[in-house]
């Protein structure tokens, strides 16, 4: 067992399948999702629903662009968003946009595919009790389902909003970045069906080096606003192994801009509860001293 | 106001129930707090305070853990709680803590009631005194270790309001249930822990940033408040009890319900701060430089 096995990710290197203790492994996977070519198709949801059995989960009219998903949840681990926005070159300086040709506000349409990040440092993984949220070979952040007893810690611990509990079964669920797809070498069925290779699957660090090809493509082409988002093995949660190109900030899209794993401050908060139950202990025994009987 | 996927929150809210999980932490608190008072009372050979103490804790221990497993989605999958040993899930440390705990604290209790092996009793007393302050403290690691803004950014002060409270409550049971004569300890411990109770709860407020908001709107505005105000009057019910049984009774059942109203403020503090984006959006955005 590895060191970060015993103490947990955030502690741990920047391969998290050796640091969990895999001496062999395969490479690490991930996805690499570009947005500026998502077309909003959600190809992806379905496939992600048909592979994995994802049940129902309301057919609800939002009113929120094209978007009746709403978000990631335990029925929905692919989820479009759609932003419409007035383009910013049509917003003047006082925030009210200019009318185009015809009477119509200029407006430009984002969709972006989300997904479980599969974090190299994942607080879902690390707060789990049961053990039942594992670290796979590939690198990724799998469920077990006949392990998880619903307790439901991994649902606040994730910085995304990713994992949530399946009400009617109690257990929690996830993209599992199709476990048993990658043990036959098949791709997880939401890349497999984007149509326009926005969803682009394989070993990490080629999809690192393809996504800063297309950023550099796009900002050539013009395209100042566009960023990466998630793939920073420096940021608050050592990098993504799903990770995204965008063409706003990430709160527009739902996503946190800085999100960090809540274990790495855990040392210091365990620290502050041990000073808390010392205190505790010594001023109960401080209250019995000089007390007439 | 920082933008947002429609006002949608970032993060998910827990999913816990407010009555098992705030009340988990007011048991759990008023537990451990109770085995350490029972203890010390009874080394100092005060058996009218010992007892109701150990009684109290044993109550609320058994009771903090049927809550927590009400709680689970698959509660018949309890046990797997104690699957492994995990120092990164504060839920997992929980968990042997009080499978330490508990037991102790019932056999204790137990012992002392029917007189029955009373070398196992002092044993079990002792253990029981030894683990119930790390069982009063460590749930304010338990929510502070998520990404719950009004959780997460408290986390040094957390610690300490959750000791306070939970010192509070164990005084107030003590008051209100143990003879005049042999009370003064309890009377004291209620009023330094009420005082410290609401001077942490406000130097939390003040150090953690803008989901403090959430402490003083809505549900857990009220809730705060009401906190405070129960906790001062429970603690002038302590001083003003020491000639009058009716006088502390009231002033124990203040700083219990103060410690509970404590507990439920704090978690409604925190979902809503996982509900609003803002709360997680604004911090991270300062944190970026931007
Ligand atoms: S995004 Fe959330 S659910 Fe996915 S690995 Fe990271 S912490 Fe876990
Ligand atoms: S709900 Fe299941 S997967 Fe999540 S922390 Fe609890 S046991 Fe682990």
């Amino acid at each position: 067992m590895g060191r970060s096995a015993l103490f947990g990710s955030f502690i741990g290197g920047n391969n998290p399948a050796s640091s969990t203790g895999y001496a062999e492994h395969p490479p690490r996977v991930g996805f690499f999702t570009d947005t500026s070519v998502c077309i909003g198709c959600k190809a992806c949801e379905v496939a992600c629903k048909e592979w994995n059995h994802v049940p129902e989960d309301g057919l609800n009219f939002t009113g929120m662009s094209f978007d009746n998903t709403v978000g990631l949840s335990a029925d929905s681990w692919r989820h479009v968003a759609f932003i419409e926005q007035p383009r910013r070159s049509a917003v003047n300086d006082a925030g009210e946009s200019d009318c185009g040709p015809g009477g119509k506000a200029e407006m430009r349409w984002l969709m972006s595919s989300d997904v479980c990040k599969h974090c190299t440092h994942a607080a879902c993984l690390d707060v789990c009790p049961t053990g039942a949220l594992f670290r796979t070979e590939f690198g990724t952040v799998v469920v077990q389902e006949d392990i998880c007893n619903g307790c439901g810690y991994c649902v606040p611990a994730c910085p995304y909003g990713v994992i949530d509990q399946r009400k009617d079964d109690g257990r929690v669920w996830k993209c599992t970045l199709c476990y048993d797809r990658l043990g036959d070498e098949m791709e997880p069925a939401c890349a497999k069906a984007c149509p326009t290779a926005s969803i682009q699957f394989g070993p990490l660090d080629d999809l690192r080096d393809r996504a800063s090809a297309r950023l550099a493509q796009m900002h050539a082409a013009g395209v100042a606003e566009a960023r990466l988002y998630g793939h920073d093995p420096n940021d608050g949660v050592g990098g993504g192994g799903a990770f995204f190109l965008l063409l706003d900030e990430p709160e527009v899209y739902g996503l946190p801009p800085a999100p960090v794993v809540t274990t790495s401050d855990l040392p210091a908060m365990w620290g502050r509860a041990a000073l808390a139950a010392a205190g505790l202990m010594v001023g109960v025994a401080a209250m019995f001293v000089g007390v007439r009987r | 106001m920082s933008d947002s996927y429609y006002g949608r929150p970032i993060i998910k809210k827990p999913v816990w129930e407010p009555l098992d999980i705030a009340g988990y932490l007011f048991l759990g608190g008023l537990a451990g707090a109770s085995s350490a008072l029972g203890a010390a009372a009874q080394i100092t050979g005060r058996p009218g305070l010992a007892r109701p103490s150990k009684l109290g804790a044993s109550i609320a221990a058994g009771a903090s853990l049927i809550a927590l497993i009400h709680d689970l989605g698959r509660p018949a999958r309890f046990f797997n709680m104690l699957r492994v040993f995990k120092p990164t899930s504060p839920m997992s440390v929980g968990s042997w803590l009080l499978s330490a705990y508990a037991p102790a604290a019932v056999a204790a209790a137990a012992s002392d009631i029917t007189g029955i092996a009373p070398a196992i009793g002092a044993a079990a007393t002792t253990v029981a005194a030894l683990a119930g302050p790390a069982v009063a403290s460590y749930t304010a690691v338990l929510l502070a270790d998520t990404a719950v803004p009004a959780w997460h950014s408290a986390y040094p002060h957390l610690p300490f309001v959750f000791a306070s409270s939970a010192a509070a409550a164990a005084g107030g049971l003590a008051i209100a249930a143990s003879p005049l004569a042999q009370s003064s300890p309890a009377r004291r411990l209620s009023v330094v822990a009420a005082l410290s109770e609401v001077a942490m709860s406000r130097r939390m407020r003040v150090r953690m940033g803008l989901s403090a908001e959430t402490y003083k709107q809505g549900t857990a505005g009220v809730l705060t408040k009401v906190a405070e105000a129960l906790t001062v009057a429970g603690a002038a019910g302590a001083v003003l009890g020491r000639r009058s049984r009716a006088a502390s009774a009231a002033g124990g059942v203040a700083l219990l319900a103060g410690s509970a109203c404590t507990r439920f403020a704090i978690f409604h503090a925190g979902v809503a701060s996982a509900r609003d984006p803002k709360y997680t959006v604004i911090p991270q955005r300062e944190s970026l430089g931007v």
